[in-house]
């Protein structure tokens, strides 16, 4: 099968002209995505204080000596219990005079 | 001692440097194999590939190795053979060339791909999926040209065109289904050029840019939440995969692995795609790849031309995406730096650190790395509309 030079110059425009609809196709669904985003933003700061006041009454009660909740990102609670016995025994203190913010894995 | 001789005999005519003495281009083929080997383990041009690639044409143009028939192959499209023969009489190669004809590979490594993507910076900007799709101007300006001067059949210079898209597992993919014949010199113009990237795009962007243009600084962009980029993959194979339904196997896998990657709750199945499955699959495609360049195929003029015509591929899309950065940048009175336009050539993500280091050459001062990584991502998606669009076209 041969093609003429026109053919191909046609083909070539037809493909391009696909390739900018797809495209513009996607570049709408992003805006449209980003529009529900917003409305969710605006949305959220009026929600906001009346699920403040539930916060409050719902805060737990620490154990005494307890210094505030630890968090934990890509370390499981069994490495970190196990590190904050190695610190707390490194230092000589005991472990509820010392206040662990967060254990963070290094990668 | 007649039989001794006798043997002797029968072991040097069975030998590979006996049958080598028939044919002078099948030492060509072994020294461009070593060529190439050095070109991957010593200039480090795209190894992971190259190296795989070369040492398959190695294999493929030993004199009686056996591995690769392409005569098989020829049979199959033919319908004279099906799989399982060839599964019966051919070599190892040919068994696993099944997962390239098949599509299989170019799909699974599309899903590594979409593994180790990050789509946040052209959901931050979803502007730059117009520069994605103008640097495919490279494809439709190669594939007239292969036609108009060069004269090859339509299904052919589609798959030269395809070079022009910049990324090896779409054009390793159309090719198998529309050129065969053709898929190693193809794959070995594509990612030698995407490995010589850094050479062949920052001539044409000082070219075409002003260095005003280069040294405008842009805006940062804004957070991505999560929900966007786990909604994004699975809008976009549905969308797209409805518009070009022949596209699916690629842009549905490439999904499929960023959505492993963003959803954050497959991250053993995100780690596979783009760790062990990738590596494995890239052995099998490079090597079968390799093997197709048999040497009666592949020391033609065809070849000479299907690396020219790679070539001003490359640099049409650069120049396509340039261009439309340049409406852009005056559109948008001066927000948009042009040079983030040329990463719209897909080659995830030399092409974007390419944008990265001409920019900051004339302002030391400028970031662009994450700006160009919008249009580097869309013209992965770019290429693979392409893809589908000459599959549907030419492939019937």
């Amino acid at each position: 099968m041969t093609m003429t030079f026109a053919d191909a110059l046609l083909y070539s425009l037809l493909g391009i002209a696909v390739v900018f609809f797809a495209l513009i196709l996607l570049i709408l669904i992003i805006c449209i995505m980003n529009l529900f985003r917003k409305k969710e933003e605006k949305a959220a700061p009026a929600a906001a204080p009346a699920a403040a006041a539930p916060a409050v009454v719902a805060e737990p009660e620490y154990a005494p000596g307890t210094a505030g909740e630890l968090k934990l990102y890509d370390t499981d609670e069994r490495v970190a219990a196990m590190l904050m016995a190695i610190v707390a025994d490194e230092l000589g203190a005991p472990l509820n005079e010392l206040r662990f913010k967060s254990i963070r894995e290094l990668k | 001692m007649e039989n001794m001789l006798n043997t002797l005999s029968t072991l040097w005519e069975t030998s590979g440097f006996y049958m080598m003495a028939a044919d002078w281009r099948q030492l060509v083929m072994i020294v461009l194999a070593c060529v190439l080997l050095y070109m991957g383990l010593v200039k480090k041009f795209e190894p992971l590939l190259l190296v795989g690639i070369a040492f398959g044409m190695l294999l493929t143009n030993l004199p009686g190795s056996e591995m690769y028939h392409p005569e098989l192959w020829d049979a199959y499209i033919a319908g004279e053979i099906t799989l399982t023969g060839i599964i019966h009489e051919g070599g190892l190669l040919d068994i696993l060339y099944i997962g390239v004809k098949s599509g299989l590979y170019p799909s699974l490594i599309f899903m590594g791909v979409g593994a180790m993507t990050d789509f946040g910076p052209l959901i931050a900007n979803p502007k730059s999926l117009l520069l994605g799709a103008a640097a495919q101007l490279g494809i439709f300006a190669a594939f007239l040209m292969a036609i108009g001067i060069f004269g090859f059949e339509p299904n052919v210079a589609a798959s030269i065109g395809i070079i022009g898209g910049a990324d090896g597992p779409t054009a390793i993919w159309l090719t198998s289904q529309l050129a065969p014949d053709y898929l190693a010199p193809i794959a070995i113009a594509a990612y030698s050029y995407m490995a010589l990237i850094p050479l062949i795009q920052p001539p044409v962007m000082k070219l075409l840019t002003t260095k005003e243009e280069r040294e405008i600084k842009m805006e940062q962009l804004r957070p991505v939440s999560k929900t966007e980029k786990v909604l994004f993959p699975i809008i976009v194979t549905i969308f797209v995969c409805l518009l070009l339904p022949s596209v699916a196997p690629l842009l549905g896998c490439l999904m499929l692995g960023n959505l492993f990657k963003e959803s954050g709750l497959t991250d053993r199945l995100s780690d596979t795609a783009q760790n062990a499955m990738m590596n494995i699959v890239t052995i099998f495609l490079s090597t079968s790849v390799g093997a197709t360049a048999v040497y009666y195929r592949f020391l033609t003029p065809q070849t000479i031309f299907i690396i020219v015509l790679g070539l001003i591929a490359f640099e049409f899309a650069t120049v396509g995406g340039l261009l439309l950065g340049k409406l852009m940048c005056v559109i948008t009175k001066g927000k948009i730096n042009p040079l983030i336009g040329s990463a719209g050539v897909s080659a995830v993500p030399m092409a974007a650190r390419v944008s990265q280091m001409v920019g900051q050459k004339a302002n030391p001062s400028n970031f662009l790395l994450m700006h160009a990584m919008g249009p580097n991502v869309a013209g992965v998606i770019g290429s693979a509309v392409a893809a589908g669009f000459l599959l549907a076209v030419f492939g019937g």
